[in-house]
This record gives structure tokens, C-alpha cells and sequence, in this order.
């Protein structure tokens, strides 16, 4: 299902781009939308598969009640990111290769999240706590390493603040290979595993009792947030990747009842963020990517929130008057 | 590449004062926020106060103003009304309606920005980390002293929370450890919420230019997390947050300036210091803590495992004695006495953990050794005896009254042996009615 929507999106768009290249004199706007430049297409598709898998990956850890474990993930990625740079340079390798950086990011990601069990398992703090705790501090060393690579020869062009807020319109081919990549495999493995983090997330101890390995599906879900953190730390920056996995799970939750038609909307209402963020970033001068994909995710949220046929509030409302009303004729009868 | 650091009162004083005075006001707060489990709201709200920020600049155009402060407070304020909004309206679980608000309030903050930046000449980064280092180039003048203009608002802030935590301290107190009875009682819980939503808003503006929003979160929440693992009496846990807060302002400067020159950088961000100062000292607190430390508590499990192999060990040999006297009656060859091997195997243990509990059971005067063979000393008969009358006492018990099997018995009474003392030993012989033997057939042995 997913898979589909991943290939069905991306026929869609090569059609459009093909029919696009063929109108004589386009226009700036249908050149964007239908993503006749090369730049546009690659940030559109790039961003796009991300709000995809995070749709997908956002509703089990909805689900788990682990919205906000996204957020943690993603600050304690920041002393990887400077670190990496510092010991790349230190080695003599080219500090700024984006496989390094991303996979120093990956390994503090990977220590903040052992920080956030051990704090949660092994004290008396709650998860809120823990998150806060590994958040801030992982968070602080980043920005201090920060300030040492700033103060190097090299480190002050090298632009690593910009995987805090993100810099969508730099992507490069390669950089959207790497998410497509990255996005398949973290896609498939949501669906190899549906099943057993679908009974995680809706009944853990059942599925304990049953003798599944409750603490490695949690473990699983976790790495499948991170790698999913990391990929996005370029597209959309660390402070809003957190919002590609909460905001269309949550969207989707109004839509639905049942997981597999949850995550696949979510998934939608992603990849449609991702995509509508990114041509309306590309439509107007000064529209930081990011947070404009944030805030279309936010504008589907308010509609889903008011409309969604299973949860939303409009819905809601008018079944409950029907009921009454109902209850009023039996009342008469 | 190093240049010597000079160190100089009228900077790094004042660097020193300011991040104190921030880290301060911001555990007062944190008390209560971790203990109501809203950790993460201190997150969301100092994210969430950039487009009020922004906002407030676009409208009054300057940076030292009252909007600036009533922006933000309005949108931390904000920030919780729509997270419980959402959250009740649209029954979505509270942390994934935080994440949709102060993320989307946090992207609307950094469009105002951009799209504004030829209007307003602030740099989100410096939302985010601001800029200690540069506090005492701004100074007002108070009185005949020149004092950073930072200082002041920051040492404001914290008698501003102060007081507010001094006069609520009973509300605060009761709403956060028992809202029901705060609510049955009049006190209102949400009025206290909002209260504590709008100082965590106030604190975190006043703090965003100097100190940037991270070292907000940190000192909101790992102060007062530390202070939680020491101690169980709020007014203590405040006092050690502020100790700790004040520390990490301190220390974070000290190690920002001299760390990375050990590795040959110069110096670096005082703030980012200032967290993994206050993270340094929570994560010795966790392992170290008195009481709640994981050493501590590994100390406990292993002493206590200890004695209860000790305790087996007694009950190992009182069984031998009782089977020579036994055999001797009978007039029949008294069984070999038993060595290390032989109790280790006994009580299913390491031969080494054996070896430790008989030498300190030598030690304490209630076993002899000879030739490697035991014997219980007349002190570590009556403890020996009193355990085994425990275990048949607790067979009798289960029998009787719980009515288990008899193969069902051995294992209970093998653990509820350890936990019984003479007033309940006593019980357990009256409830059974004082029995000669137990239900295996074997003596009970009278104290």
C-alpha cells in the first residue's frame, strides 16, 4: 500500500513534469507546480517521500503515546553532527561530507535514546523528564562544539547550523537519492513489521504476554524514528522534524479508526506537505522551506481536526445531534 | 592557534552573574514543572514564543520593550490554552498536541522572521543560543554603577518567580502533588498552571537574548530532575535545584573557557557549556545518589542477596546436625560433615559467593571451621534453628490454611523463611497449633 503510493507519486510526477516541459512558454507558476526545473523537482520529491515515511513511521509512535520522543531524537543528533565535522577535519578527511555528518548525528541519536531509556527504566523521572533532560543537554554540547568548529580556519564557512533550521532549496540530486533510499527502507520495514508494532502500539502488554519481544519492537520503532530524524535533519532542520512525525499522524487519526488506513493517509497527508511546502517555497521569495511545510502539515491538521469523518469535531457534533434527535422522536413514539 | 586566556571580573563576572541569575530563575520554575510531569511544556513554550517575539518586534520595532515581553508571554500562554484545546477537543493524546502547536507556532515565528528580515534584524540562531558572551558590552547605569543590561533583567525575573513561588508555594505544592484535593479544597489547578505557564513564558523571553531558549530548557528541567533523585522534601529539592543551577552557571563558564583549549581550540559557547555542566551533574547523580542512585541501589540488592544466602547456609548446616543427631540415635554411622563444595551446592550458589558469606559468617562468631568442615557455634544454632522452625512453621501454615499440595510447600516457605521474625513466628505457631512435626513429617524445632 505504501509502496504503491510511493511509486504512484512519483509516476505522477514525472507525467506532470513531461507534459509540463511540452506547454510552450510556461509560466513561473506552472513551471514550479508541475516541476519543470530541475532544482524544484529534485526539493519536491525529496521532501515529499520524507512526509511520506514520516507519516507512516509518526503513527505507531502516535499510537505508542511517543510523540514527543521524535524531538528528543532529533536535538541529541546536534554534537554528532559538530563532532563528526571535528574529527573528519581531525583525520584529514573532507569535514563536510554529508555521510559523515549524518552518521555522527546517527550515533548520538542512537546514545541520547539509550540516555532517554535508561532515565525512564532506571530513576524515578518520568518520560517527560527524560526527554527534557536528553533534549537540553545533548542540545547545549552541540551548540558548544559548534562554537569550537566555528573558531576553526575551516569550520566557519562549513554551514552546520543549517541542519538546526534546515535548507531545503540547497538539496542536491544526491541528497534526494539518499532520503529516497533511506525512506524505502525504513518504509518497507513499517510494513514487513506491521503487524507486530501494530499489537505494540494498542495492547504492549498482551503482546508480552503472547511472547513477543515487546522491548525490541520498542527498540525497532525507536530506530526506524531516528533513521528517519537523520535523513530529515537536512531537508527540514532538527527543531522541525518533530513535526513531520507528529502533525500527519495526528491528522490522520481524525480520518479513521483502523491503523493500516491511518498510516497510509498520514502518509499522504505527508508527502502532500512536503510537496505543497515545497512548491510554495519555490513560488514566493523569503519562504523558508521547512517551516512552510510545517505550517501546510499544520493547515491539514485544523481540517482534519474540524472535518475528519471519525474523530473530527464537526462530525462528531452532528452524530451527536442526530442522536438526540433520535432519542427525542423514540421519546414522542 | 591558542591565545592565553585573560581573565577579566568586569566580562567573565558578569558573564558569570548573568548566566547564574538565568539558570536560577529558571529552576525555580522547573520544581514544579517536573514534578507535575510538564517537562516538556518549559520545550514547547520556548519554542513557541518566536512568533510572539517576532510579532512584538514588527509592531513596536525594537528590541527593549514591553511588547517583546507581553508578546511572548501571550503566545506562551497560547501555547498551553491550544495544547489543551486540542487535546480535549479533538482527543488527541496531550504530547503529540504540544508537538502540532509549538512546532507550527515555531515555523509561523521563523516565516514572520524571514519574510520580515529587512524589518527586523533578529537571527533566529540567537533565539535559539544566544549570546552570553556578548552581555557585558550593554550596560545600563544603575545608581553609580554600570551595570549589563541582561543582569538587570534577568536578576528581576528571578525575584519576579521568586516571589510568585513564595506566596503560592501552599497552591503549588498541594495542585502539583494532589490536584483532586487542591480542587475539592478551592485551590485551583489550572489557575496555578497558567500561573506557572506564564512565568515559564516571562522567564523564557528575558532569557532569550542573552542566554538563548536551549539553556531555558535545560535549566527548567535538569536542575530540578537532579534535585528530585536527592532528596523527597520539596523545599529541599528547591534549594539543591537553585545550588545546582547556580553551579552549572558558574562551572559552564569556567569549562567554556578552558576545555577546549586542552585540545588545542579556543574557547566556546558559555551556554552549551552550561547545559553539559547541569547534564554532567545529573548523570554523577544518578549513578551517586544516596538513595536513588543506581550504585546505591545495586548495593542494597547485593546486601540484601547476601544475607539470604547467609541465612541458607545457617539453615544448611542446622539440617546436617540435625541429621548426625539423628543417625546417632539410631546407633548408625554419623553422614560426613560438609565443606565449601558441599554448601555451595546446597544453596545453588558461585562457589566464590560461598567462600565470602562463611568467611564472614566466621567473622561474626556463628559458624567454626575445621579442616574445612563447618560447625554452626552455639550462637548460629539458635539462628540456624529459628530459621528452619520458620520454613516448617510456614509449610504447616500454607497447608493448613491454604490448603497448597504438600509438593507445592517447600518453595514459599523456602523464601518466606527470610522475612519472618519472632512476633510473627509466634503467630504462625499459634495459627497452626504449636505442631511437633511438619507436614514433610520432620520436627519442628523449638526455639
Amino acid at each position: 500500500m505504501k509502496r504503491w503510493r510511493i511509486i504512484l507519486c512519483a509516476v505522477w510526477m514525472l507525467i506532470a513534469g513531461n507534459t509540463a516541459a511540452q506547454t510552450p512558454e510556461p509560466t513561473s507558476w506552472s513551471r514550479v507546480l508541475f516541476l519543470h526545473d530541475h532544482n524544484t523537482r529534485v526539493v519536491a520529491i525529496g521532501t515529499s517521500l520524507l512526509g511520506l515515511t514520516a507519516g507512516v513511521v509518526g503513527s505507531f509512535l502516535l499510537l505508542r503515546k511517543r510523540a514527543l520522543l521524535g524531538d528528543a531524537l532529533a536535538h541529541a543528533t546536534l554534537p554528532g553532527i559538530a563532532g563528526a565535522f571535528l574529527v573528519g577535519e581531525a583525520l584529514g578527511f573532507q569535514g563536510k561530507s554529508l555521510p559523515l555528518l549524518l552518521a555522527g548525528a546517527a550515533v548520538t541519536g542512537a546514545i541520547g535514546l539509550g540516555a532517554v531509556l535508561v532515565i525512564r527504566e532506571l530513576t524515578r523521572l518520568k518520560e517527560d523528564a527524560a526527554l527534557g533532560i536528553v533534549l537540553s543537554v545533548f542540545f547545549g554540547v552541540g551548540v558548544a562544539l559548534l562554537g569550537i568548529v566555528q573558531k576553526t580556519p575551516t569550520g566557519h564557512a562549513a554551514g552546520l547550523e543549517s541542519f538546526i533550521y534546515g535548507k531545503t532549496a540547497s538539496m542536491l540530486q544526491s541528497d534526494a537519492w539518499l532520503i529516497a533510499g533511506a525512506a524505502g527502507v525504513i518504509a518497507l520495514a513499517c510494513g514487513l513489521f506491521r503487524k507486530e508494532l501494530a499489537l505494540l502500539c494498542f495492547d504492549a502488554g498482551f503482546a508480552a504476554s503472547q511472547g513477543w519481544p515487546v522491548r525490541k519492537l520498542d527498540v525497532l520503532l525507536m530506530t526506524l524514528a531516528m533513521g528517519l530524524t537523520v535523513i530529515g535533519l537536512q531537508a527540514v532542520g532538527l527543531i522541525l522534524i518533530i513535526a513531520l512525525l507528529v502533525i500527519p499522524s495526528a491528522a490522520a487519526r481524525f480520518w479513521t479508526n483502523r491503523l493500516n488506513v491511518m498510516a497510509a493517509t498520514a502518509g499522504g497527508l505527508g508527502a502532500a506537505a512536503g510537496y505543497l511546502g515545497a512548491m510554495i517555497s519555490a513560488l514566493w521569495p523569503k519562504m523558508p522551506a521547512g517551516a512552510v511545510i510545517v505550517l501546510t502539515a499544520a493547515g491539514f491538521f485544523l481540517l482534519s481536526m474540524l472535518l475528519g469523518p471519525a474523530r473530527g469535531i464537526l462530525p462528531r457534533m452532528l452524530r451527536r445531534i442526530a442522536v438526540s434527535r433520535e432519542l427525542a422522536q423514540a421519546r414522542r413514539a | 592557534m591558542t591565545t592565553p586566556f585573560v581573565w577579566m571580573w568586569e566580562l567573565d563576572g558578569w558573564i558569570i552573574a548573568a548566566g547564574v541569575l538565568c539558570a536560577m530563575s529558571c529552576a525555580l520554575v522547573g520544581n514544579f514543572l517536573v514534578l507535575r510531569k510538564m517537562s516538556m511544556m518549559g520545550d514547547a513554550i520556548s519554542h513557541a514564543v518566536l512568533p510572539g517575539i517576532a510579532v512584538a518586534f514588527l509592531i513596536s520595532q525594537s528590541r527593549q520593550s514591553i511588547w517583546m515581553f507581553l508578546g511572548a508571554a501571550v503566545v506562551g500562554v497560547l501555547t498551553a490554552v491550544l495544547t489543551q484545546g486540542i487535546h480535549k477537543l479533538g482527543r488527541v493524546d496531550e504530547s503529540a498536541a504540544m508537538g502540532v502547536v509549538f512546532t507550527s507556532l515555531f515555523a509561523l515565528g521563523l516565516v514572520i522572521i524571514v519574510r520580515a528580515a529587512d524589518k527586523i534584524d533578529l537571527d533566529p540562531s540567537c533565539v535559539l543560543y544566544g549570546s552570553l558572551e556578548a552581555t557585558p558590552g550593554d550596560l545600563w547605569p544603575i545608581g553609580p554603577w554600570h551595570v549589563p543590561r541582561a543582569v538587570v533583567i534577568l536578576g528581576g525575573v528571578f525575584l519576579v518567580n521568586l516571589a510568585a513561588v513564595a506566596v503560592f508555594f501552599k497552591e503549588l505544592r498541594l495542585t502539583s502533588f494532589d490536584p483532586a484535593l487542591a480542587d475539592s479544597l478551592g485551590i485551583s489547578t489550572s489557575a496555578m498552571q497558567y500561573l506557572l505557564m506564564t512565568l515559564t513564558a516571562m522567564t523564557t523571553v528575558a532569557s532569550f537574548e542573552s542566554v538563548g531558549s536551549i539553556i531555558v530548557i535545560a535549566m527548567l528541567i535538569v536542575p530540578a530532575a537532579t534535585a528530585y533523585l536527592l532528596t523527597d522534601r520539596l523545599g529541599v529539592m528547591i534549594l539543591l535545584s537553585l545550588l545546582i543551577a547556580a553551579a552549572s552557571g558558574v562551572f559552564g563558564h569556567l569549562s567554556a573557557i578552558s576545555v577546549p583549549r586542552w585540545f588545542g581550540f579556543t574557547d566556546t559557547s558559555t551556554t552549551g557549556m552550561m547545559a553539559a555542566t547541569a547534564g554532567l551533574m545529573f548523570t554523577t547523580t544518578v549513578i551517586l545518589s544516596p538513595r536513588q542512585g543506581l550504585v546505591a541501589r545495586w548495593l542494597r540488592r547485593t546486601k540484601m542477596s547476601l544475607r539470604i544466602v547467609k541465612q541458607d547456609i545457617l539453615g544448611v548446616l542446622y539440617r546436617v546436625r540435625e541429621l548426625r543427631e539423628q543417625a546417632m540415635q539410631a546407633g548408625q554411622s554419623p553422614p560426613p560433615g560438609v565443606g565449601v563444595r558441599e554448601i555451595s551446592r546446597a544453596v545453588d550458589i558461585h562457589g566464590l559467593t560461598a567462600a565470602l558469606c562463611l568467611w564472614r559468617l566466621r567473622r561474626t562468631g556463628l559458624i567454626t571451621a575445621e579442616d574445612d568442615q563447618y560447625q554452626l557455634t552455639p550462637h548460629g544454632l539458635e539462628e540456624g534453628r529459628s530459621l528452619v522452625r520458620s520454613h516448617r512453621l510456614w509449610e504447616t501454615y500454607l497447608r493448613d490454611h491454604l490448603a497448597l499440595p504438600v509438593d507445592h510447600l517447600h518453595e514459599p516457605a523456602e523464601k518466606l523463611e527470610h522475612f519472618t521474625g519472632a512476633s510473627l513466628q509466634e503467630k504462625l505457631d499459634e495459627a497452626t497449633r504449636h505442631p511437633h512435626v511438619d507436614p514433610q513429617g520432620r520436627q519442628v524445632p523449638n526455639p
